[in-house]
């Protein structure tokens, strides 16, 4: 095995290079008698795609609605850009699974929903709304409504409009797995070059093992009961391919190959 | 809804509102309602009496009678209809129509051609509840899924067997629904039917005793029979959870 | 051309009528005029009037009723929705009214408010605001929790979650409990008629049995019956309309 990736054990977290966008200290969530996370400790790089990956029941939804401000934890706390989380806030924008996109406004009005919510003037906004609608590839769009689009479609707005507010860090919780297969694979490597041209920190939660590898600078791989932080891996050489080479380079396949046989005894 | 840390039970509030209609009734603010400790007295002290075991019998045989006929002929039809295209589409938009249509208005109808009795009565009760009857049985015939239908075609199931081993058990959830939903409708028919032909039953009870301004007689009646009612659809409403621990995934 | 399906209403409509003007021919009873007679006193009445007369009678305690318990119901469907204390406390009252036979009530209303306007718009209300106020609090109550997550996420204040979230999603189940509202106002409207005092179309539907006009009865009670199914079928229509791919309310009562 080639050493171009760098493993870490979690009590060594060294970032090299960069500062930490978001750091998530001693955070312990507790629901009634159930532990959901405990203790954990995590620092996400500035500017980089960090994915949690781990099995169902691991608390990786939990811990990134606690970033997000949409859950308390129950002990810890968790920093960004140097403030204390209390709540959600204008610098991080929330990607959901189920898309959450309001069924009864257009796509125009659930992409400026964010921005409507910070007060932007009407007519600004919808500009706003109609450029990201168009990064987004769905350009003609902007009066259908979300049951007239495809699944593929609707993560599209929900993305158009996570990235319309501009916050510094996006979160996405596990924003292309109600898609097919084919979509899903565009989405990536569409995720690839956003994470390239915008200067965002992303942090983003999946369980697929390929999707994690392919998309991330970091992957901090979670296991449950206890949920811990059990590695972190930083896939290094062959992140500069292009994005149509990457699945078979060698350490790609090497890394998968690898975070499978650590997470196969979880797998219930 | 949480009172010093406990959390209270779901209806309880309604001791509140017993409490509310004591001290209402105590203050005399109204002929119209005596204090709920009346109303109780009165309800043990005429729950034996002849008058009332009457009424209740008669209420409870019309009600039956009537239930009888709206489930048997309501899942019937309903079952036919689900699994024949030509009646389905010719009947339907009745079904939908007297589901949706005052029924009450009928009940002269019935009056003139049966009579002002019992006959009319269970009429009345049959034809509130069967609609919707008809309507679920058909709903849980249509969606039996049919993988189960060609499962059993390859395994060579006969069409009795068929029937009642699986189309019934697949269909039973809904169909229960229709049956709960239906019943409490029979409830309100059977009370209108003899609000309206009033000499039987509950409806005589209320004539005696508005007439003669027996106002805890009246609340006491109107008790029980709101009792009764509610009884009955709680205890459906749990036949259908037991059965519907499939239902989720047929 | 007609397609099957409406083919087969019509057809179906004509055995129906077939079958009632052969049934008054029989006579399956004295009592039991033919279909055409029927139809014949129906456009009478609507020629000099006595319908329209009637009609308006009769939908005054309706409609009055009706708005009553749009507006109360709605509103207390939305703070027993949002307010758990108000859940507990009101709550049981409606599942209670849902499940019982409200008609039962009706002589006690004659007994307090006599036999006016009052108690027949009453008699409506009590119909048809459990429902209403079920719905209503449910609808509220079971927003998708990812809607309001969402909300929150983009920094909507706790207004504008209720204004644009909440009320919208829960639109489709709050019409459709006006519609069932609506379809147990009409029952109180005819209950109060014929038992309270006949005016309107219970006056013509009574009258006519007691001087055993028989025509005039049934084309009295068609015409409500008609009236009702049109009203309502046009409500599903708007319903579909409105709510086009939006979550739609299918609440039985």
């Amino acid at each position: 095995m080639a050493m171009s990736q760098i493993k870490e054990a979690p009590n060594h977290i060294e970032v090299v290079g960069s500062d930490s966008a978001v750091s998530v200290r001693n955070i312990t969530k507790n629901y009634g008698e159930v532990e959901a996370l405990r203790d954990m400790s995590l620092e996400f790089p500035r500017g980089q795609l960090t994915s949690l990956l781990g099995p169902s029941g691991c608390g990786k939804t939990t811990l990134l609605k606690i970033i997000a401000g949409l859950l308390l934890p129950t002990s810890g706390y968790v920093e960004v850009n140097g403030k204390t989380v209390q709540g959600p806030g204008p610098d991080r924008a929330f990607v959901f699974q189920d898309f959450a996109l309001l069924p009864w406004a257009t796509v125009l009005n659930n992409v400026a929903f964010g921005l409507e919510m910070r007060g932007v003037a009407k007519s600004e906004r919808e500009a706003i709304a109609e450029k990201y609608i168009g990064d987004v590839g769905l350009s003609g769009f902007e009066h259908s409504y979300p049951h007239e689009l495809s699944g593929g479609m609707r993560q599209r707005v929900g993305l158009a409009r996570a990235l319309s507010v501009d916050a510094d860090d996006l979160l996405m919780d596990e924003p292309f797995s109600a898609v097919d297969e084919q979509t899903r694979r565009k989405f990536q490597e569409d995720l690839l070059n956003l994470v390239q041209n915008e200067n965002k920190t992303f942090i983003f939660v999946t369980h697929s093992i390929e999707e994690a590898v392919y998309v991330s600078d970091q992957i901090a791989i979670l296991l449950p009961r206890p949920s811990r932080v059990s590695e972190i891996i930083r896939p290094s050489s062959f992140r500069n391919k292009g994005v149509d080479n990457i699945r078979r380079d060698p350490e790609y396949l090497d890394i998968v190959d690898d975070i499978w046989s650590s997470l196969r005894t979880y797998v219930e | 809804m949480h009172l010093f840390g406990y959390r209270l039970p779901g209806m309880s509030s309604l001791i509140l509102w017993g409490l509310l209609w004591e001290i209402v009734g105590r203050a005399d603010l109204t002929f119209f309602v005596p204090p709920l400790s009346e109303v109780l007295a009165t309800l043990f002290a005429i729950i034996g009496t002849p008058a009332f075991k009457k009424a209740l019998a008669e209420t409870a045989y019309a009600f039956s009678l009537g239930v009888f006929f709206a489930v048997v002929i309501g899942i019937i039809v309903g079952i036919l209809m689900g699994k024949n295209r030509l009646l389905d589409e010719l009947l339907l938009p009745w079904v939908n129509v007297f589901l949706s249509a005052p029924l009450t208005a009928l009940v002269p109808v019935l009056m003139v051609l049966f009579g002002f009795g019992m006959k009319s009565i269970v009429i009345t009760t049959a034809l509130f509840a069967v609609w919707i009857i008809i309507l679920n049985s058909r709903a849980g015939v249509k969606q039996i899924n049919r993988s189960l239908i060609e499962m059993a075609n390859s395994f060579g199931a006969s069409p009795m067997d068929a029937f009642f081993k699986i189309y019934f058990w697949a269909a039973l959830p809904e169909i229960l629904g229709g049956v709960r939903i239906g019943i409490i409708r029979a409830v309100k028919g059977v009370i209108i039917g003899q609000l309206l032909i009033s000499i039987v039953g509950f409806g005589a009870l209320f004539e005696l005793y508005s007439a003669n301004f027996l106002m805890g007689h009246f609340w006491a009646v109107l008790i029980v029979l709101f009792a009764l009612a509610f009884t009955i659809s709680e205890f459906l409403a749990y036949l259908e959870r037991r059965v519907s621990y499939y239902a989720a995934k047929r | 051309m007609l397609s099957r399906a409406n083919l087969l209403k019509i057809l179906s409509a004509l055995v129906l009528c077939g079958a009632w003007e052969l049934a008054g021919r029989v006579p399956v009873s004295y009592a039991f005029p033919t279909f055409l007679d029927s139809m014949q006193a129906f456009f009478e009445m609507i020629g000099n009037g006595m319908m329209l007369a009637a009609y308006k009678e009769t939908l005054r305690p309706l409609v009055i009723g009706i708005m009553i318990s749009a507006v109360l119901g709605i509103g207390l469907g939305l703070w027993v929705g949002l307010n758990n204390f108000f859940d507990w406390l009101f709550s049981p009252i409606f599942i209670v009214m849902q499940a019982a036979p409200l008609a039962a009530l009706i002589p006690l209303l004659v007994l307090a408010y006599g036999i006016g306007l009052t108690s027949k718009v009453l008699v409506v209300c009590i119909m048809a605001m459990p429902v209403i106020v079920l719905n209503t609090s449910g609808a509220v109550r079971n927003t998708p929790e990812s809607f309001k997550e969402m909300g929150k996420s983009f920094l909507a204040s706790r207004t504008s979650v209720l204004l644009r979230i909440v009320i919208p999603a829960a639109s489709p189940v709050i019409f459709a409990g006006l519609r069932l509202g609506i379809s147990a106002g009409f029952i109180g409207a005819i209950l109060a008629e014929l038992k309270i005092t006949p005016t309107g179309v219970g006056d013509i539907i009574t009258y006519s049995r007691s001087i055993a006009d028989y025509p005039s009865m049934y084309a009295a009670i068609f015409s409500i019956i008609l009236l009702a199914v049109l009203f309502l079928n046009l409500l599903e229509k708007i319903e579909t309309i409105l709510f086009k791919g939006n979550q739609r309310g299918y609440v039985s009562d």
